[in-house]
C-alpha cells in the first residue's frame, strides 16, 4: 500500500524504501525510440515497479495558430520511465529510459552529467532513431554498447550488417538482447560495465 | 512521452510557482541536487509548512533520489530541485551527493557495480 504523506501525495510503499545506509547513487541512461522497448527493459531489472519523471519545456511556438501576431509558447512535457538496483547497502543503480531523438536532447544535459555509460536499444525495423542518438552520445564522449532487441516479428540481421548500417565502431560492443526478460537485460548492463572496463585497460597512463 | 490523457500539471502551473516560492533553480551557496542524489529528512513536518515539504521530510525518512521525490509529488525535477534547495538551505534535509563524474569510472566502482549486478 502507498502510504499518504500531506494532502494525498503518496510516498513509497514500505517495500521501495532503500536501507539508511544507501550513500551514493550511479545511473545508466537507456536510450532509443518510441517503442522500442526502453520501458521494459528499465521494469524488467528494477527492484521497484518503473516511476516517471517529467519535466517540461518552454518554446517558441511555430506561429501556425498565432492569434494577433502574438507569439504563443508552447509547453512540451517529457517523460521518462526510470528503476531502481540495489547494488549493495551502500550503493544505488538509478535506470532511466530517454528518447533518441534530436528534439529531446534538451533533457539529456542533467540526465548525461555523472552517468556511467548508456544503453543504445534498437529495434532492427526502425534503426533512423538510433543514428542521432549514437551520433550524439559519441560527440559528449558517452561510453555505450547497442543492444538489438529481439522482437519476435523483426527480422533478424547479422551482427556486422547492423554494424555497417549503423557506422558503428568495431570498438563499440553490440549485443542481442530480449528487454522483456531479466537475466537478458541484467546481461546488456553487465555487457555496458565490461565495456566500461575495458576503457579503463586501453587508455593509456601517460600520454 | 506527454501521452494525451496522462497530463502531470493537475495543479496548474501556479502550483510550481508557489511550490517553489517563486525562485530560480540553483540558488548559490549549496550545490545543486541532481537527479539521482538521495535525499534524507533531518526535520520532521511541522505545521504551516507548505504541502509538498511537508510530504518530501515524510517521504524521505530513508534516503530516497530526487527522481524518486518527483516522481511521487509529480512535479517536475526542475520544480523539486528548488524545494529541496530551500529545504538543504534549513537544514531540514541531508543530500548525498552521486558519485562524482570522472571522465572514465573507477574501477572499483565498477567492480561493485558488476557485483551488484550479477547478484541479481
Amino acid at each position: 500500500m502507498d502510504y499518504r504523506t500531506s494532502e494525498g501525495i503518496a510516498g513509497p510503499r514500505s517495500e521501495d524504501t532503500l536501507p539508511a545506509s544507501a550513500a551514493a547513487a550511479v545511473k545508466v541512461v537507456i536510450v532509443g525510440g518510441f517503442g522500442v522497448g526502453k520501458t521494459t527493459m528499465v521494469g524488467s531489472v528494477s527492484e521497484i515497479r518503473p516511476l516517471t519523471t517529467e519535466e517540461t519545456m518552454t518554446q517558441a511556438g511555430v506561429g501556425v495558430d498565432d492569434i494577433a501576431g502574438i507569439e504563443r509558447k508552447t509547453e512540451t512535457t517529457v517523460a521518462m520511465d526510470f528503476g531502481r538496483i540495489s547494488l549493495n547497502e551502500r550503493l544505488v543503480l538509478y535506470l532511466f529510459g530517454t528518447p533518441g531523438q534530436e528534439r529531446f536532447w534538451f533533457l539529456w544535459n542533467g540526465l548525461f552529467e555523472g552517468a556511467l555509460g548508456a544503453v543504445v536499444l534498437i529495434d532492427t525495423r526502425r534503426l533512423e532513431v538510433s543514428f542521432d542518438a549514437v551520433g550524439r552520445l559519441e560527440e559528449r564522449g558517452v561510453p555505450f554498447v547497442v543492444a538489438v532487441n529481439a522482437f519476435p516479428e523483426a527480422p533478424v540481421h547479422p551482427v556486422a550488417e547492423l554494424r555497417a548500417a549503423m557506422d558503428l565502431p568495431d570498438s563499440v560492443p553490440m549485443i542481442d538482447c530480449d528487454a522483456r526478460d531479466r537475466a537478458s537485460s541484467r546481461d546488456t548492463l553487465l555487457a555496458l560495465v565490461r565495456h566500461l572496463q575495458s576503457l579503463h585497460t586501453v587508455t593509456p597512463e601517460t600520454p | 512521452m506527454s501521452e494525451p490523457g496522462k497530463p502531470w500539471d493537475e495543479g496548474g502551473p501556479e502550483r510550481l510557482y508557489t511550490v517553489s516560492r517563486g525562485r530560480a533553480p540553483q540558488e548559490p551557496r549549496h550545490r545543486p541536487v541532481e537527479l539521482v542524489s538521495l535525499i534524507v529528512a533531518r526535520a520532521e513536518p511541522e505545521p504551516g509548512m507548505a504541502p509538498e515539504a511537508a510530504a518530501v521530510l515524510r517521504m524521505c525518512q530513508f534516503p530516497l533520489s530526487v527522481a524518486e521525490i518527483s516522481a511521487y509529488l509529480v512535479l517536475p525535477v526542475s520544480t523539486v530541485t528548488v524545494l529541496l534547495t530551500g529545504l538543504l538551505r534549513d537544514d531540514r534535509v541531508e543530500a548525498r551527493a552521486p558519485v562524482p563524474a570522472a571522465v572514465l569510472p573507477d574501477p572499483e566502482l565498477l567492480q561493485a557495480v558488476m557485483h551488484g549486478l550479477q547478484n541479481l
